[in-house]
């Protein structure tokens, strides 16, 4: 199915790319039933654009697992949302990738572990969130590119009682356009 | 490992197509009050014939509420018109004695009458007759119950309440509705994403919530019986923490839309947002006194999670919990005497209750994960969230912490109570 489809592509972008290299049909006056010379074939084109300037290679590197902006995550102690030095060179990838890209935009989700209330966890996860950001503006991503909101406890991304899974559970993700 | 779990979720999703979606919240009493009054609920005449008992919803009621001993009846044949015989009642240790009967009238439906006799002045002390459908039984045993209820402890019923609450299942978040007593569990949304912290209007008619479906915390008002909701705050950033101030005109909720979780004051229909109150932390989780004067909220500002309230008019907040180093989620008692808050001690997450004249601190509960608590409304008892077996369930315990109830939707995880007004 998907190679048929390509092959269709192929045959419109070969179509058009003929197309362009045939001089214009001379007007015709109304087909008559005696008329047998041929009427052009056309073929409906789609022009690609593009919206805003998009670093390509860049954006290819947000799903590279060998590129540190593949790394989305940022993880914090216990009760804090103090961003760990650890992380700095991290947002700063971030950062410098937003600057180049200002029309990319960027959700900062807060999350807590599960343990107390789940309002105050959201909140403490809104905090997470907020610190990530303020990072990322300090280090030249623009305000109106940031969100930061908060999951609260209520997405946790491991799900067992015990301090390493809350461990994973305590953290902000950047997720990018497209990705929220 | 991960193979076995989504196992365990697919025999959940078959076992709840099995029993319907709305599994019924039952209910065990773990303990109960220290004086409770005997009381004998003899069967109504005629009962027999309604699809329903209706004198076992009375005593369930009656029994539930920790302040009953039920005196046998032994299938004594009385109405509401019977003369009691007083001294044998009292003979078997009843104080009080109800009796009466249900009758079908002519356009079909019924009318349930009762009396109420007080076995040691020997007299009638309460009388009512109720005119109801067939599938309102139950509500008219809640109804007779609160009656009785009230005519022997003096303090308002709440069994004709209800209660709101969020079930979590594979994949699938129902925000629910049923009776006190659990039966009649109706869902008011569904979603696949986080539904929390519902609030009753103070009219009973509308809840406030947070709902992730959109990808991040917004608040909602919606009207239970028509179903129509409108958005009450999606400002940048997060939405949440909606309170009722009393005349159910405004709503305090926590925005961050000026950065940090602050706290405000909004329109019930979403208009005129104004800022509360500023700190550099964390305040969230506001709830307005009864009498409207202050909010309670919860707030980092002094290093901490602690209780403090700020009155409504402006001025100063003052902190009001001081022992250990986690006091969240303040809920006053519809009397406004009593603060009802979770306590960490010793890792453990516990409902704490401050009697505010003398700030007196009791913990009420003996469990490790409590959440939410949330006041009947004759502030008898504190309906909360808390997990047994890894499972979240609902408990309630009263003011005293001497009754204790748990309330459990079986395969399913239910959490964060709210406990709707009289109507």
């Amino acid at each position: 199915m998907r190679t048929s489809l390509l092959s269709v592509s192929l045959i419109t972008l070969l179509a058009l790319a003929g197309c362009g290299s045939q001089p214009a049909a001379p007007e015709q006056a109304g087909a008559g039933i005696e008329d047998r010379s041929p009427s052009a074939v056309t073929t409906p084109g789609v022009a690609p654009v593009t919206a805003g300037q998009l670093d390509q290679y860049g954006l290819a590197a947000l799903k590279d697992p060998k590129s540190p902006l593949s790394k989305r995550s940022i993880y914090f102690d216990y009760d804090s949302y103090v961003v760990k030095d650890e992380y700095k060179a991290l947002l700063e990838q971030h950062a410098r990738f937003l600057a180049k890209n200002g029309q990319m935009k960027m959700l900062i989700q807060g999350n807590a572990d599960e343990r107390g209330s789940r309002e105050y966890n959201l909140a403490l996860g809104q905090k997470r969130a907020e610190a990530v950001k303020k990072a990322l503006l300090l280090l030249g991503a623009k305000e109106d590119q940031l969100e930061s909101v908060s999951l609260g406890e209520e997405k946790p991304a491991c799900t067992e009682a015990t301090e390493s899974c809350w461990a994973q559970n305590r953290r902000g993700d950047m997720l990018y356009s497209g990705e929220f | 490992m991960k193979k076995f779990k989504s196992l365990l979720a697919a025999g959940a999703l078959l076992a709840a197509a099995a029993s319907g979606a709305l599994a019924q919240l039952s209910i065990e009493i773990t303990g109960a009050g220290a004086n409770r009054i005997p009381v004998a609920v003899a069967d109504f005449a005629g009962e027999r014939g309604v699809s329903q008992a209706l004198t076992s919803v009375i005593r369930a009621d009656l029994e539930r509420s920790g302040l009953f001993q039920l005196v046998d009846t032994a299938g004594a044949a009385l109405n509401e018109n019977t003369v009691p015989n007083h001294a044998e009642w009292k003979g078997k240790g009843a104080d009080a004695l109800a009796a009466g009967s249900v009758n079908t009238t002519p356009d079909g439906r019924y009318e349930t009458r009762f009396r109420l006799y007080d076995t040691q002045k020997q007299a009638a002390i309460a009388g009512q007759a109720l005119a109801h459908a067939s599938n309102q039984i139950r509500t008219t045993a809640h109804r007779i119950a609160d009656t009785i209820y009230e005519k022997l402890t003096g303090e308002r019923g709440i069994f004709s309440t209800r209660i709101a609450y969020v079930v979590k299942g594979a994949g699938r978040y129902e925000l629910q509705i049923a009776d006190a007593d659990g039966n009649g569990a109706q869902s008011a949304l569904a979603s696949r994403e986080p539904i929390i912290s519902p609030a009753w209007s103070p009219d009973g008619g509308k809840l406030a919530y947070v709902s992730f479906e959109a990808k991040k915390p917004i608040i909602y008002v919606h009207d239970l019986a028509t179903g129509k909701r409108h958005v009450v705050a999606n400002f940048k950033g997060s939405n949440s923490a909606p309170a009722w101030s009393p005349d159910g005109r405004k709503l305090a909720v926590v925005l961050t839309k000026d950065g940090g979780s602050q706290l405000y004051l909004v329109n019930a229909d979403g208009s005129g947002v104004t800022r509360l109150a500023s700190s550099a932390g964390i305040d969230t989780e506001p709830h307005f006194s009864p009498d409207g004067q202050f909010i309670y909220f919860t707030s980092d500002r002094g290093g901490s999670p602690q209780v403090y309230r700020l009155p409504v008019a402006g001025g100063a907040a003052q902190r009001v919990t001081f022992d250990g180093s986690y006091n969240v989620t303040p809920r006053l008692s519809p009397d406004g005497k009593t603060l009802a808050f979770v306590t960490r001690s010793d890792g453990r997450f516990r409902v704490a209750a401050m009697d505010l004249a003398t700030r007196q601190v009791q913990v009420l509960t003996d469990t490790a994960k409590d959440e939410s608590p949330s006041f009947a409304p004759n502030g008898r008892m504190i309906l909360f969230a808390t997990e047994v077996g890894g499972r979240g369930v609902l408990a309630a315990v009263s003011t005293d912490g001497r009754v204790k109830q748990r309330l459990s939707v079986q395969a399913a995880d239910v959490r964060e109570p709210a406990w709707g007004p009289f109507h």
